[in-house]
């Protein structure tokens, strides 16, 4: 049996962890000047603001991942 | 001179070349084995990790490149932040699983793995060479980071004497690595980044509010460097660029061998995945690294006349050093230049380990001496440290800096085209090690090809589709070439009953 520290990923997991990528990948998205935020182009934040928002999908990614492992040895 | 800056520099030099060393006998073990001196015993822990992976991939060179490829390139140099974005969700679905496979195997390199689960010698062989070939010029470009610096104090940069402080800098991260192997870098990791953090926060608070904030700073750039230019005519241009490069250094990340070395090193799987989801922290940083690009242009440093001779030798990338020595009092131009300086110490350290693990383990043992004793392979990777890091002196000495750029976009190239064998391993029965090995050597026979006809300088490849033009990422470009040749010849030699079912590493 497959120990539990390395179950494959469910679809949960693996569209959380395409959101941020898919979010940062395409350019036309995001390659404007406007709305500025602090004087920053569109371009600029859109992408720094994807990398905290990054590590909390991947979070969720994780918690999740955990919790369903968890069931599954019950 | 700058005598306050050397002063500070020297003493924070020291400081770490004192922790390097005591650094052996931090959570002591025997470090006659190779996994205590090339993997730390794989006892680091989640804070451990944090620092050491960062320390690792955030590299001298990035604080140099990124703001330099702004300062020159505009909004293209921006692609290091969807690229480190890329990096971790892609990490996390992957690593976990290579490092169970690895501690269950004793398993410390990639190239091991490869070995174990194909049965291939040579194909672990062609994985290490490709490894060692693509983390040389690596090193020479943490080197040339630290050459940067020196030159910034105003120490003479030419002939022997120029050469000095560095050959100094080398001497001291040979000894300290040779003694207490990992264990040194992921100490001194943590002083690297205090350092950084204080410099760059300096850096982005202080700069901009000078300069009357954001706004001002991008009024005064050319509307064409701050965003990508729009597609025409069917060319999709710096779109497809852009997006392709990200996603090509995403993946080649994870494979170079310093990343393997210092994710095997971590005491678990689940270290790995919570750090993937602080490690984003230091993307944070480096975003904010690459805007100073663009405030060094809009301060137009590289005209004033104390700075211009710099930028004459140095280019674009006295772009942050330059910023530094303009806008603050010279003791803490000394914390930044050192903070530079030790950041291209803990990654050179690293990379210097993880292509000596590669040698011993995958050349030597498997080649030269099978029956060699742990002891026997730990001295030989110890003494390769030092060849590796020997070798990165005599390229940034003896080549113009040029060629080490140069190399380390083409290793960027070589390292990606051993990643259809690392997946392949981990996660299919498709593949052999032979239809591996054939996709392997054409995806680098395309890739250098592509690159050569760029006389080397770019690392874009403009593939015509229809009507339509896609520049994009050579590496990229000959990952798909790779993958399609060992897909197609694996199915070849089943089709000729040739190959036997391969069982998946793990979970199948």
């Amino acid at each position: 049996m497959t120990p539990p520290s390395v179950r494959p990923l469910g679809w949960l997991q693996i569209v959380l962890l395409g959101v941020p990528c898919v979010a940062v990948i395409i350019p036309p998205l995001f390659n404007r000047i406007d709305p500025t935020l602090w004087g920053v182009p569109f371009f600029y934040w859109w992408q720094m603001l994807w990398v905290p928002l990054s590590g909390l999908f991947i979070g969720i990614a994780h918690k999740t991942w955990t919790i369903q492992n968890r069931e599954g040895t019950r | 001179m700058n005598w306050p800056a050397t002063v500070v520099f020297v003493c924070l030099f020291l400081f770490i070349t004192i922790l390097g060393f005591i650094s052996a006998r931090w959570r002591a073990g025997d470090l006659n084995h190779l996994h205590e001196w090339g993997l730390g015993g794989r006892r680091f822990g989640s804070w451990i990790t944090w620092f050491l992976i960062g320390g690792d991939l955030y590299t001298a060179y990035t604080f140099v490149a990124v703001p330099a490829l702004i300062f020159g390139a505009g909004a293209l140099g921006f692609f290091a932040l969807p690229y480190t974005i890329l990096v971790y969700p892609l990490a996390f679905a992957v690593l976990p699983r290579l490092w169970v496979v690895a501690r269950e195997h004793n398993y410390v390199t990639a190239a091991d793995f490869i070995r174990g689960r194909f049965d291939s010698p040579w194909l672990a062989l062609a994985l290490a060479l490709t490894g060692i070939v693509a983390t040389m010029p690596y090193i020479a470009l943490q080197l040339v980071g630290i050459q940067v610096v020196i030159g910034g104090l105003g120490f003479p940069t030419h002939g022997f004497i120029g050469d000095l402080p560095l050959l100094i800098a080398f001497g001291i991260l040979a000894a300290y690595t040779y003694t207490s192997g990992l264990r040194a870098p992921a100490m001194i990791a943590v002083v690297k980044d205090l350092l950084i953090y204080i410099t760059v926060l300096a850096l982005i608070v202080v700069v901009p509010l000078k300069m009357g904030g954001f706004g001002q700073i991008f009024a005064a750039i050319p509307r064409a460097k701050v965003l990508l230019p729009a597609p025409s005519n069917g060319n999709l241009g710096m779109m497809s660029y852009y997006a392709s490069l990200a996603l090509g250094s995403a993946l080649a990340l994870m494979l170079y061998p310093h990343a393997t070395t210092a994710v095997l090193s971590a005491n678990g799987p689940e270290t790995l995945r919570r750090n993937c989801v602080f490690l984003p922290a230091y993307s944070l940083m480096l975003g904010l690294i690459a805007l100073l690009g663009y405030v060094a242009y809009a301060a137009g440093i590289a005209r004033l006349p104390d700075l211009a001779p710099y930028f004459a030798q140095y280019k674009a990338q006295f772009a942050l050093p330059g910023l530094l020595l303009h806008f603050f009092p010279s003791w803490f131009v000394g914390v930044g230049f050192s903070a530079v300086a030790i950041g291209a110490l803990v990654p050179a350290a690293i990379m210097s380990i993880a292509a000596a693990n590669l040698f011993t383990r995958n050349v030597y043992r498997e080649f030269v001496h099978r029956t060699c004793s742990p002891e026997r392979e730990t001295q030989m990777a110890k003494l390769m440290s030092l060849v590796v890091k020997f070798g990165a002196l005599l390229f940034v000495v003896f080549l113009p800096l040029n060629y080490a750029i140069q190399l380390q976009l083409l290793g960027g190239i070589l390292i990606l085209q051993t990643l259809p064998a690392i997946i392949a391993g981990l996660y299919s029965r498709w593949f052999d090690a032979s239809s591996l090995l054939l996709g392997w050597a054409a995806g680098l026979a395309w890739g250098i090809w592509a690159a050569h006809a760029t006389a080397f300088q770019k690392s874009v490849y403009a593939v015509h589709l229809g009507h339509f033009v896609v520049p994009g990422y050579i590496g990229l470009y000959a990952l798909v070439i790779n993958l399609v040749v060992a897909t197609l010849s694996a199915g070849l030699l089943r089709a000729v009953g040739k190959s036997a079912d391969n069982a998946a590493a793990v979970g199948n």
